[in-house]
């Protein structure tokens, strides 16, 4: 008896240590409400979610380079039904441009970027031990995996994933007889932006609470590294946002679903005219570019503040106009609630109404150009070190630039009407957003690794990516101008069914050589991560030699960031190379001398 | 089978690439040297290469422009077009006076400023002065852009006089229907719920207006120096009507008509005598005679530029400027639609 009550003890206290072990590793690296954490979940399925979208677009290059040609690749990764001898289908065509323009825009640049950086630096950055609620951060990042699984499982419905453009307009969106993507894949579609919106809102909700209430003490709203200032406005715009993205998708899915016709009107389809009527497809419009347009900067605003701490601390110089930056950043931020109507300029919307559109997105170009010019007066006279990070972040401005120009073309409504919807717009848009958020996001990567890993992540392989990727990114997308220009619709399976852009497809060629040589630098940097997250050579505590508080933190995962009290900052995070001092660095805890003016202040 | 060993393949390239970097790894370690700490030697050779990059670039977009520069916006034939050409070409300017200066700038400075042994940044941080300027100096210029530009936007959206020769142009999956609204220019109504049978675009039969309305599906004809308002409607999804030598695009949305007009300036045989038309013709023609195609002849062309479903991509039709008298005579030839049926 005694010896079964010896035996059933052991065994209880085996099974509760077994238990505890299990629950220890499922807290720390699962289920985790640790931020730092949460921030290498969003990285690593980002990073996923980025070569998915990535490949996708090497295929459909391939098809645009050389229309009707066999590609071995097309049939191994689409199968027969969509690549039947290697050719791609027309219909997957559309559902793979869709697909990678939502894995980017969304899943790549939202969720990753902001997930990655806003979680990892606004507790560091600003003092705080964790996220003000843990919790309800460990949520948003399993419905961002939700969201993320979901889309990638309507890959494989029958009829295709969703493909009416990342842009979803009714009513061929709405109607599975308009397009074979129509159908279940639209349905997982609007399910997993939904679950999304969810996660974005939780994540965002949490950030401004962790900037506004929890700022260790001296921590002025004033003194805050850029990048809390990029994500607490990002923040802001998503919150005020993306319900609405939720409400334009709940309409849209009660048209599908219950006949309503919020979107739908006077339509005639396969065979029969449909009972909907009194809708407006220009409704959808109205309501997914409400989101739509902040979003843009939801993807930028991150990676130019990312931009700004990596500029600052290689060049060894303090952020030039850290106020009119901040300012800047508030001027893009409103104003791109006041600016959707110009992706509208010609669906037939009232010319009044589209000229104060174009009048609010020509504003734009205002704070832009002060960011553009403050970044480049930064550089100047500094003792530039061009570590990854920094060439990465050199390279956002230039795209920033060269993608931001062709904007005041496409805001300028007349101007809009020959380069609408052509390829003009693919390289606009690519370069100031898709280019600029990656470089930024790499750009903190290689910045951000000592603190995400405790590791470094090599530098060679960090330089052959920097310049594969940025030549081929400038490679792949300048062109497109030119396109553009000539007329070439964008969303085309090919340019060359009809003759009149026969003898453009050098361009397209082109284009497509570049794309593969940057996908395949990604490898490199897919391969560099992983390896250096395993066996990179571990980092000092401040590799860079950094101002901000999250240098401050030990080398060590430790719950709570400090192990013992909070650190209290004394001064703004720009204090590099500040005369009088021995250290080209002034960490942002070291206490002003007597007399010593901070530098945040004028 | 086959996708099974590429997988298998791939796995074990990777892990001969991590093994290798590995090996490197070792071996620096061991001659001692902190082979990843970003050197002085990384900042030249990076800096040098920023530099470098500056020129390949500009010369890049430089050997793009001049490749390109007789195939982007072809001559424009209509009266507005001339106009909105000019102005593209102002606003493209002054945006790449500011790309390249920007551009040099940050990449000169990249270099100029790498770090060497023992340079010091210079302590900036911020000057009101300069900031003012670099708001003022693009709020101005901006100023400017948006008068002209909104100039341009009012006189191409104002309304379409009243003799200008109505069209409706009638979408659906995958082609563009055209209805000329007869001698009366005037459309008889229609609605979707009467499609079927030979009626297409839904015509209402009984509708006085529209007895003399022609229907033509292959090709639209108008004429050279007349103005022609566009009616636009779809029946299924949204398309939208672009003709990129007109300058001219508006989306076709079911459930609403929206419009557009231009009057056009070139006839299409004037155009296909064009030099410059005769020399792209001519690269086009020895390309399709590459690939045992027949040769092309010129034409301006409907294309639908808003996706649409999986042969948005072929869905067009050819426009025709025929002199006035061409078109007169073109057009008595037309059956009105309700006459055939």
């Amino acid at each position: 008896m005694s010896h079964d009550n010896h035996g059933h003890s052991a065994h209880a206290h085996e099974h509760n240590h077994e238990h505890h072990h299990e629950e220890s590793f499922l807290t720390k690296y699962v289920f985790s409400m640790d931020h730092k954490v949460i921030a290498r979940q969003f990285l690593i399925t980002a990073v996923i979610m980025a070569l998915v979208g990535m490949v996708m677009s090497t295929l459909f290059r391939l098809q645009l380079a050389w229309p009707g040609q066999k590609f071995w690749l097309v049939e191994f990764l689409l199968g027969d039904k969509w690549g039947k001898d290697g050719i791609l289908d027309p219909n997957m065509y559309l559902a793979l441009v869709t697909i990678h323009g939502t894995i980017m825009v969304f899943f790549l640049l939202t969720g990753g970027l902001s997930g990655t950086f806003a979680n990892l630096l606004i507790p560091y950055q600003v003092g705080a031990r964790d996220m003000a609620s843990g919790f309800l951060n460990m949520l948003s990042f399993w419905f961002f995996l939700a969201s993320s699984v979901i889309m990638l499982l309507s890959l494989f419905v029958e009829g295709g994933p969703a493909s009416a453009g990342w842009t979803i307009y009714p009513p061929l969106s709405a109607l599975p007889q308009a397009i074979p993507g129509s159908g279940l894949g639209m349905t997982l579609w609007l399910l997993s932006m939904t679950i999304f919106v969810v996660s974005a809102l939780l994540g965002g909700l949490n950030y401004i609470i962790t900037v506004f209430n929890m700022r260790t003490k001296g921590m002025s709203m004033t003194r805050l590294p850029l990048t809390i200032w990029a994500f607490l406005i990002t923040a802001i715009l998503g919150v005020l946002s993306f319900p609405v993205l939720v409400s334009a998708v709940v309409l849209l899915l009660m048209d599908r679903t219950f006949g309503t016709s919020f979107y739908l009107s006077d339509i005639y389809i396969g065979g029969q005219a449909l009972e909907q009527s009194g809708g407006s497809p220009i409704l959808y419009q109205h309501l997914f570019w409400f989101l739509g347009h902040p979003e843009v900067y939801i993807v930028l605003l991150p990676a130019l503040g990312i931009a700004s701490e990596v500029i600052a601390t290689n060049a060894r110089k303090p952020i030039f106009g850290y106020r009119a930056m901040i300012g800047s950043m508030l001027a893009i931020g409103f104003l791109s609630f006041i600016v959707w109507g110009h992706h509208m300029f010609i669906t037939g919307m009232n010319p009044f109404l589209g000229s104060v559109f174009v009048f609010t997105t020509l504003l734009i170009a205002i704070p832009s150009a002060v960011k553009a010019f403050n970044y480049i007066t930064t550089l100047w006279k500094g003792n530039l070190k061009l570590t990854p990070a920094m060439l990465f972040a050199i390279g956002l401005v230039s795209t920033f630039v060269t993608g931001g120009v062709t904007g005041i073309i496409l805001a300028d409504s007349a101007l809009d009407v020959p380069v609408h919807d052509t390829y003009f717009v693919v390289a606009h848009f690519h370069i100031v957003m898709g280019l600029s958020a990656v470089l930024g996001m790499f750009a903190g990567v290689y910045h951000w690794f000592p603190k995400l890993f405790l590791r470094q992540m090599n530098k060679k392989l960090g330089y052959l990516h920097f310049w594969t990727t940025f030549i081929s990114a400038y490679g792949v997308f300048f062109p497109q101008h030119f396109l553009g220009l000539a007329g070439v619709p964008r969303r085309y399976y090919t340019n060359t069914d009809f003759p009149m852009f026969d003898h453009l497809v050098d361009i397209n060629i082109l284009v497509s050589i570049f794309a593969f040589i940057g996908a395949a630098a990604q490898f490199i940097f897919v391969f560099n991560f992983f390896y250096s997250i395993f066996r990179g050579p571990k980092s000092e505590q401040n590799p860079w030699h950094s101002n901000s508080l999250e240098w401050t933190t030990p080398m060590a995962h430790t719950h709570g960031n400090w192990p013992g009290a909070l650190p209290v900052v004394k001064r703004w995070a720009y204090d590099y190379s500040k005369p009088g001092k021995q250290l080209d660095y002034v960490p942002q805890t070291v206490p002003l001398e007597e007399g010593e003016v901070d530098g945040g202040a004028h | 089978m086959i996708k099974l060993l590429v997988y298998v393949a791939i796995v074990l390239l990777i892990i001969t690439i991590a093994q290798l970097v590995r090996v490197f790894e070792l071996a620096a370690e061991l001659k001692g040297s902190k082979n990843n700490e970003v050197s002085y030697k990384d900042h030249r050779n990076q800096g040098r290469m920023m530099f470098g990059f500056l020129f390949l670039f500009m010369a890049f977009c430089l050997w793009q422009c001049l490749k390109y520069k007789d195939s982007i916006l072809p001559e424009a034939a209509s009266v507005h077009g001339k106009d909105l050409d000019w102005l593209m070409w102002f606003n493209m300017s002054l945006i790449s006076i500011v790309f390249v200066i920007i551009n040099i700038l940050l990449f000169y400075f990249t270099y100029k400023y790498y770090s060497r042994p023992d340079s010091q940044a210079v302590y900036y941080p911020h000057n009101n002065k300069l900031e003012l300027i670099w708001t003022i100096v693009p709020a101005a210029v901006l100023a400017v852009i948006i008068i002209l530009g909104l100039k341009m936007w009012n006189t191409i959206t104002e309304p379409a006089s009243n003799d200008a020769i109505v069209i409706e142009l009638y979408a659906k999956q995958f082609d563009w229907s055209a209805r000329y609204a007869g001698k009366d220019n005037q459309l008889g109504h229609s609605n979707y719920k009467n499609i079927g049978g030979s009626n297409a675009l839904g015509m209402d039969t009984l509708d006085p207006k529209g007895v003399d309305d022609i229907i033509v599906r292959n090709e639209l004809h108008i004429p050279v120096g007349k103005q022609v308002e566009f009616k636009i409607n779809s029946r299924d999804v949204i398309h939208s009507a672009f003709m990129p030598h007109f300058r001219i695009q508006m989306n076709a949305v079911p459930g609403m008509v929206t419009s557009m007009h231009m009057t056009p300036s070139i006839t299409s045989e004037e155009m296909r005598k064009r030099p410059e038309v005769v020399d792209q013709m001519k690269r086009i023609n020895d390309l399709r005679a590459k690939d045992g195609k027949e040769p092309y002849e010129f034409n301006y062309v409907l294309l639908c530029n808003k996706i649409c479903g999986a042969s948005h991509y072929n869905m067009q039709m050819n426009v025709v400027v025929d002199t006035p008298d061409q078109y007169e005579a073109w057009l008595a030839k037309q059956k009105p639609f309700l006459a055939k049926n």
